[in-house]
């Protein structure tokens, strides 16, 4: 059941006109690069300055409880981080030039055309995180490290490379987007198979070939389709639409790589670390996770990677080998363990929504006060600096995580019979595997 | 290059420049004639700058912050109520100074175990240039005293005397006894066997004659002062010292990890009744003696001295009215 938005002439027009992402574009470019001096120069005063409140409140709350569920990679289309580099390696902003700049335009390395660098990178970000998001300083090396990285990579290599193997923020984005109502695919694949030219794929005077590297024709699932519209564009045959579906229509076809099931674990995981550390009682922990390069900290990161890479898929394997033994089959254990992982994206996607309302609704106040005082300079641009903290919505915040929860380990369960029947592998052990992780999750946040 | 391109590019540039320059330009706007202090723990820095100049009778305005807890401000012998530093705020505050001189500034709350060493100073120079005033030396330094030296009492009561009790006996007593002087330059333990020596209180008891020592130390010290004492030692001693004397404030574990010693217990008479005034004047005044005990010099007043004085030997004595 599709519903195809492509169809309204107005819609088409917006997407295929160059004019209205650049100014989103632009907008993105000055909050980050904003955000970027804010950190450098304002107060280190993390909750009074707009660098942490803009990235890790405001733009975390939008971009987990609104753009990722239902726009998938909606952020992706407008991140201005790959703004600069493609702007050095096209030689143009808007439409392709006649000459095209000589840039190296390397290929990325075969063995790396996968998203484990990007579960490296997330993990890296994930054990410094207490720093980064409470330090501006921190988060501005940050931001500012993947601003010259993108434009690094873009230099030396063909289209995208940065957002689509290194990105941090783009591996989890591309997992969840399987969730969202909105999917970017071709119209009729026999079109594109005898397409000549492939111009959605290497580029035409009318826009550039997939800055993702995507073949849009053998698109089957929103993972690695950043939305950014180039393929509408170039299509020379009006065959790609921009749909309207059910959520998760990504997910009855499981995944079979172990790079994609294991982002799912790292996700769930961190998703549970966060709650206890960033949400719990336990002031040692939480001193553990902030003093990096102690011993204590050290500590830490040990607990958290073997949690994350050791304890939760051993437990997940060992779930799925049991459902193995009860259905007799034969199937190589690697690819029903990555399959099952599909169970894990809704069931993630849920934990860091209901692990992202305790954080967003509590911190939410500080917003006001930052966009009004965004340096600690004592400025009042809204009115709003002399603002004092509060909670929001405390009254609804332990029945709404409840909900997201349960609601997340519904459709986890689903998932996994849906799975399980493609496979055919009974599920029960794997949704027993999704209960224990709820229920943990329910007694770290609530 | 095509007129849109060339746009485009314009206005990426111009959007850049324009979130990146207008902050930058407003705050150099704003600063001008401005001096922004910031306000860190000792332990990462203190105040900074740390070290200001202003003239006579021209305004010095500031802009204070605070870059990590909750600090105050305020300035050593002045009449100028401390302003609290919030972290991530600007408070502003403008001073105006009459006389030249070097002035401390000083954190007023409780930030860290250095608290006390978070100051900085304002040299204050211009304006008259009649010749300073002499300062005549603190009395600790006129007699003499080695403030570092241990000061045992030479004796000790068996109960905790009672300026009340001791008034009762306040006629048999010389006058010589009831003056500032007198106080200030002796010990209680001294005092006692000054009076317990007296052929005219021969007949009475110790407890009694430590009552009287209680009731000189009274009267030589007014309610208010003492009341203002005790404010001040809350505000500015207790975290070390302990609200009630004993040297187990807040901070002791950490000045005793630092130095290898407490803070002084003054609930103990085996060591407080063995101090004059005058040798916590100098204790207070120049601090040190290796024991972590900031230098209080530049930022009390001589009177508000003897008030936190006054206040700290009823650690030790009851008083007609507490």
């Amino acid at each position: 059941m599709r519903s195809e938005l492509t169809r309204f002439s107005v819609v088409k027009s917006l997407l295929k006109n160059r004019w209205p992402q650049l100014f989103g574009f632009i907008v993105m470019l000055a909050g980050f690069l904003y955000a970027i001096m804010t950190g450098f120069i304002g107060t280190p005063v993390g909750n009074n300055n707009f660098s942490t409140v803009f990235v890790w409140i405001a733009w975390w709350a939008i971009l987990i409880l609104v753009a990722v569920p239902f726009f998938g990679r909606g952020w992706c289309a407008v991140c201005p981080i790959p703004l600069p580099g493609e702007w050095i390696q096209r030689g143009a902003i808007l439409e392709p030039p006649s000459r095209k700049p000589r840039r190296l335009n390397l290929r990325w390395p075969n063995k790396l055309r996968n998203i484990w660098l990007q579960n490296l990178t997330f993990t890296l970000v994930a054990l410094f995180s207490t720093v980064i998001l409470t330090t501006p300083k921190v988060t501005a090396v940050v931001l500012a490290a993947m601003l010259f990285l993108a434009v690094g990579m873009s230099i030396v290599f063909e289209r995208r490379t940065f957002c689509r193997y290194l990105c941090p923020v783009s591996g989890f984005i591309g997992l969840y987007a399987q969730t969202a109502p909105v999917e970017l695919r071709v119209k009729d694949k026999q079109v594109c198979i005898t397409c000549k030219g492939k111009p959605c794929y290497n580029g035409s005077a009318a826009g550039y070939g997939c800055p993702w590297d995507v073949f849009p024709g053998g698109l089957t699932k929103n993972t690695y389709c950043g939305l950014c519209m180039e393929c509408l564009r170039t299509c020379p045959n009006d065959n790609i639409a921009i749909n309207l579906r059910p959520f998760a229509a990504d997910l009855g076809q499981p995944s079979r790589k172990l790079d994609e099931a294991f982002k799912a674990f790292i996700m769930l995981g961190a998703a549970m670390v966060y709650a206890g550390v960033l949400l719990g009682p336990w002031g040692e922990l939480k001193s553990a996770a902030y003093s990096v390069g102690t011993v204590a900290w050290f500590g830490y990161v040990m607990a958290f990677l073997a949690f994350i890479f050791g304890l939760l898929p051993a437990l997940f394997w060992l779930a799925v080998k049991l459902g193995q033994v009860l259905s007799k089959s034969n199937v190589p254990a690697r690819h029903v363990f990555a399959a099952f992982a599909t169970a894990l994206v809704p069931l993630g996607l849920m934990f860091w929504v209901a692990f992202s309302l305790s954080f967003v609704l509590t911190n939410a106040s500080y917003i006001f006060i930052a966009f009004s005082d965004p340096f600690g300079w004592g400025w009042n641009l809204f009115g709003t600096a002399a603002l004092t903290w509060q909670p929001y919505l405390t009254t609804a915040l332990v029945p709404l995580q409840t909900l997201v929860l349960v609601g997340g380990l519904l459709w986890s369960v689903r998932t996994a019979q849906k799975v399980g029947r493609e496979v055919k592998i009974q599920p029960v052990p794997v949704i027993v595997f999704s209960m224990l992780v709820t229920l943990v999750m329910l007694g770290l946040l609530l | 290059m095509k007129r849109s391109e060339i746009l485009s590019r314009l206005l990426v540039i111009a959007g850049v420049l324009l979130v990146l320059s207008v902050p930058l330009a407003v705050h150099f706007y704003e600063g001008q004639g401005i001096v922004e202090i910031h306000g860190r723990m000792a332990e990462s820095g203190g105040w900074s700058p740390n070290s200001i100049h202003a003239q006579v009778g021209v305004p010095l305005h500031l802009r204070l912050t605070s870059d990590d807890v909750m600090h105050g401000f305020a300035i050593g012998q002045s009449d100028m109520p401390a302003v609290d530093v919030a972290p991530g705020k600007m408070t502003e505050v403008t001073l105006t100074f009459n006389k030249p001189g070097t002035y401390t500034y000083y954190c007023t709350r409780w930030c860290g175990p250095n608290h006390w060493r978070m100051r900085g100073t304002i040299e204050v120079s211009g304006g008259s240039s009649d010749a300073p005033q002499p300062v005549s030396p603190p009395l600790y330094m006129t007699l003499n005293l080695n403030i570092d030296a241990p000061h045992p009492a030479i004796a000790t009561p068996t109960e905790r005397p009672s300026a009340l009790r001791g008034a009762a006996f306040a006629a048999m007593l010389s006058s010589s006894y009831l003056t500032n002087d007198y106080y200030r330059a002796h010990s209680p333990s001294q005092a006692y066997l000054d009076l317990r020596a007296d052929p005219a209180l021969s007949s009475l008891s110790n407890p009694n004659v430590w009552d009287l020592v209680a009731y000189i130390w009274q009267s030589t010290t007014t309610p208010e002062g003492r009341a203002e004492g005790q404010r001040l030692f809350a505000r500015n001693c207790s975290a070390c010292h302990g609200e009630s004397g004993g040297g187990d404030g807040v901070f002791s574990a950490s000045v005793n990890a630092q130095t290898g010693k407490f803070p002084a217990n003054f609930t103990d008479p085996a060591s407080l009744l063995g101090a004059s005034p005058a040798l916590l004047q100098g204790k207070i005044l120049r601090g040190g003696m290796g024991t972590g005990m900031p230098y209080w010099g530049p930022i009390f007043e001589n009177e508000t001295i003897w008030s936190i004085i006054g206040y700290i030997y009823t650690f030790q004595f009851d008083e007609v009215q507490k």
